[in-house]
């Protein structure tokens, strides 16, 4: 039992640690970059990072311990105020920027939110088919010039930085000739727009690249290798998104309970086995993430996360389409289709209809159901791949449209 | 045995696994299920006597004073596991997960003493006749009567009853409902055709049968209701071993089948459906872990567990099963292939111990029909801005 041993020891350090932030750096009185700096400099941003990086090289499966402790005090959730920088940025520039000196460079100002972090990879003639996409950058000097344009990026008009993945060799095939890039988001040359999406709402934006300029510095990873350093990225964005809370009956089954519960006079036998289904669906998957962290050591998360990604999007939509349902010719009326941002104030996912329509994201977003699929089928099953019409082709022969 | 945390096998108990696996690898499966078949009989004494003696994987988590092997519930699970991925035979369903936990639970005494010792040791086999509905214990269903230490009365379908050795009845009697053993040779048994040759059946009748009682009126719900907890827990991990074993069948064929020229796990229509089933299997497994884990730190109501775990269990191999047969195809619906021997025990462990339906039922009790709406429930839009 010598492995338990030593992973109780690493448990009450990173507890001792998370006590020692907490007593120093009272939650409920400093500024949240005060306290998120504070646990970046003790190692409890990201545990299973190295030490001076935000971590203490001990297995990621004791961040629970970190979080519990942090957040139990009042701390704030740096998943939700920073989503892309803590949960993509993060763990893509620890393994792949270009010195030490840049990684502290860039995942401080992070950590403490100071920074905040947006990703640039989908496009609109790139979606599932992310290897294809076509922003240019081309080297000028010890600078890239990028131009492009890029969708579905939610918080662009509040980042600094943001993941860039563009196109650098267009006659090798699409997965060879691309690198990945950080481009400071205040650069002359990019512009964002907010995207209107069907909820009536913009929380993503399009954002139009023109001659903008990146020091060969921000490259992450090799010239040629964008994809490869993409996967750290995507792994993790997965993950993240499927991540169950940690509490028997939290997130959105909690949502359609309470509404169960609040209007006994809608209840049915149908109903009541239906929504029985969702919840031991949501339990089965709050589980399984629980049973995965229990077996994940230091490394960064597996293809597993595909399963968390998969269940908890469809979950999503079977979820808040139960809800409609409850509700009947009530699901029908709508609160208002005025022109905001996601982030106006407020409990911004919205009434019951509204959380309904955003859910039809869920199966398209970090990956579609059938992405998702295809990699359980592939990477975890082993399973061979498709057939490929654009194998081997130079990207700028295949047909795209 | 000690046991990890939540979710984590111990060295020991890994080694366990891989003892429990080679030794089902060499005397369970398809062919040992078939030639079972053939020969007519419930199981073979002398393979079960082995698993007593040998491999002492039949009482796992029985204390050391009473014979067993002093180890906790998620030892047995871990054998459990591999007998479910080997199909194995013999009478575990009546003797490892309901009359061991049962006479494990019960007050000390020669006949408790006696008789666990003898089952652990694969000597004696058990079967459980305990009028259980949906997986819990319903004293007013109990339709076998004590006279003082005579039973009297019948039990339709008893699963091991055939070729059981003793037989642990819930009898009414004038003080209230006890659990008593049988001699089998006392009892009236009828072997029943069963869809799933290696999990037989008999009616018994009991006419003024000799008993000696185990728990009194005191006891015996507590006994018996601990019996289903850890029956049903089991019957899940079982459910999980076989599932697994399914799937591992169903992506080798996708990847060696081919046709239209090429494998036809290529084809998204057939990568999806395997998709679907890790997702299944997944899940199914964590529930039936959870179970497991639940009756033995206490982490969770067992009564909850146990039905999350057989209501998604039962669900997973169910879908899982049928699902392989048409990942196969056509030789997935043949006598010579092994899929039917998996898709008839999946529809058996499905109804036996409370069905998928029946334990969500009990879930909606436990946590639906008691939620409280608690004034944060999310606002319903009214049409009115």
């Amino acid at each position: 039992m010598g492995q338990s041993d030593s992973s109780a020891d690493d448990a009450d350090r990173v507890a001792e640690l998370a006590r020692a932030v907490v007593a120093e750096h009272d939650p409920a009185s400093v500024p949240i970059p005060e306290f998120l700096g504070a646990c970046y400099d003790s190692g409890l941003s990201w545990v299973h990072f190295p030490i001076g990086l935000g971590g203490l090289g001990v297995s990621r499966g004791l961040q629970a311990v970190a979080d519990t402790i942090l957040q139990g005090a009042g701390g704030p959730v740096p998943l939700g105020l920073n989503p892309m920088g803590y949960g993509m940025a993060a763990p893509t520039v620890r393994e792949h920027a270009q010195s030490e000196e840049l990684k502290k460079f860039f995942l401080r100002p992070l950590a403490t939110t100071e920074d905040i972090w947006c990703q640039l990879f989908s496009e609109p003639g790139a979606g599932s088919d992310l290897a294809g996409l076509a922003t240019a950058a081309v080297p000028d000097g010890r600078d890239w010039i990028v131009n492009g344009q890029k969708v579905w990026t939610s918080l662009a008009h509040k980042a600094r930085w943001g993941l860039l993945l563009a196109r650098t060799d267009p006659d090798a095939p699409k997965h060879k000739g691309l690198t990945y890039f950080v481009l400071d988001m205040h650069a002359p040359g990019v512009q964002c727009r907010p995207l209107r999406q069907m909820t009536g709402q913009a929380e993503f934006n399009e954002v139009y690249i023109t001659e903008a300029r990146i020091p060969d510095d921000h490259r992450l990873g090799a010239v040629g290798d964008g994809w490869r350093v993409a996967m750290t990225t995507l792994m993790n964005e997965r993950s993240a998104l499927g991540a169950s809370g940690n509490r028997r009956g939290s997130g959105a089954i909690a949502d359609a309970v309470q509404l169960w519960a609040s209007r006994p006079d809608l209840h049915t036998p149908v109903l009541r086995d239906r929504l029985t289904q969702l919840w031991l669906r949501a339990e089965a998957q709050r589980l399984t993430s629980e049973r995965s962290r229990a077996a994940a050591g230091a490394g960064g998360p597996g293809p597993e996360g595909s399963i968390g990604k998969l269940v908890g999007a469809e979950l999503n939509q079977r979820i808040y389409e139960f809800c409609m349902d409850l509700l009947g010719p009530e699901g029908t009326l709508y609160h208002s289709y005025a022109m905001h941002g996601a982030n106006s104030g407020g409990d911004w996912r919205g009434p019951i209809q509204q959380r309904f329509l955003r859910s039809r994201a869920n199966t398209i977003e970090g990956g579609t159901s059938e992405v998702m699929r295809n990699i359980l089928g592939e990477r975890v099953l082993g399973l061979p791949g498709d057939l490929r019409a654009d194998a081997g082709i130079p990207w700028k022969e295949i047909p795209r449209g | 045995m000690a046991s990890g945390g939540r979710f984590m096998f111990s060295d020991e108990q890994r080694q366990l696994r891989a003892a429990v696996g080679r030794f089902c690898a060499e005397n369970f499966g398809e062919r040992a299920a078939r030639r079972l078949q053939e020969s007519g009989e419930p199981f073979d004494t002398g393979l079960w006597r082995r698993l007593g003696s040998e491999l002492g994987v039949l009482g796992l988590s029985v204390s050391e004073d009473d014979g067993g092997a002093g180890g906790c519930l998620v030892d047995q699970a871990v054998a459990v596991e591999e007998f479910g991925a080997s199909l194995a035979a013999g009478p575990l369903f009546g003797t490892v997960y309901l009359a061991i936990p049962a006479l494990a639970a019960c007050p000390p005494g020669p006949d408790r003493t006696n008789l666990l010792g003898a089952l652990v040791a694969g000597e004696r086999a058990a079967a459980v006749a305990v009028a259980d509905h949906a997986g819990a214990f319903r004293k007013d269903r109990v339709a076998v009567t004590a006279d003082g230490d005579r039973l009297t009365g019948t039990a339709t379908q008893v699963v091991d009853a055939a070729g059981a050795d003793v037989l642990l009845v819930a009898a009414k009697g004038a003080g209230g409902v006890g659990l008593y053993a049988v001699d089998s040779t006392d009892a009236e048994r009828t072997p029943l055709v069963t869809m799933d040759h290696t999990r037989p059946q008999a009616a018994v009748a009991f006419a003024d049968s000799p008993a000696r009682m185990l728990a009194g009126p005191g006891d015996a719900e507590r006994v018996i209701a601990h019996a289903l907890q850890v029956g049903a827990a089991l019957l899940a991990v079982e459910q999980v071993g076989a599932a697994q074993h399914l799937l591992d069948l169903s992506v080798d064929y996708a990847k060696s089948r081919l046709q239209f020229g090429r494998q036809i796990g290529s084809f998204q229509a057939v990568k999806h459906r395997l998709a679907d089933m890790l997702v299944d299997l997944q899940h199914a497994r964590s529930t039936a872990y959870h179970a497991v884990w639940a009756l033995v730190d206490g982490s969770d109501d067992p009564d909850l567990a146990a039905s999350m775990a057989k209501a998604t269990c039962s669900a997973a191999f169910s879908r899982i099963a049928a699902d392989t047969i048409q990942v196969h195809g056509g030789i997935g619906f043949t006598w010579e292939h092994r899929t039917h021997l998996y898709f008839k025990r999946a529809a058996t462990d499905a109804a036996l111990l409370g069905s998928a339906e029946q334990h969500r039922d009990r879930v909606a009790e436990l946590v639906l029909d008691t939620a409280v709406a608690d004034g944060r429930a999310v606002k319903v839009a009214t049409g009115r801005p």
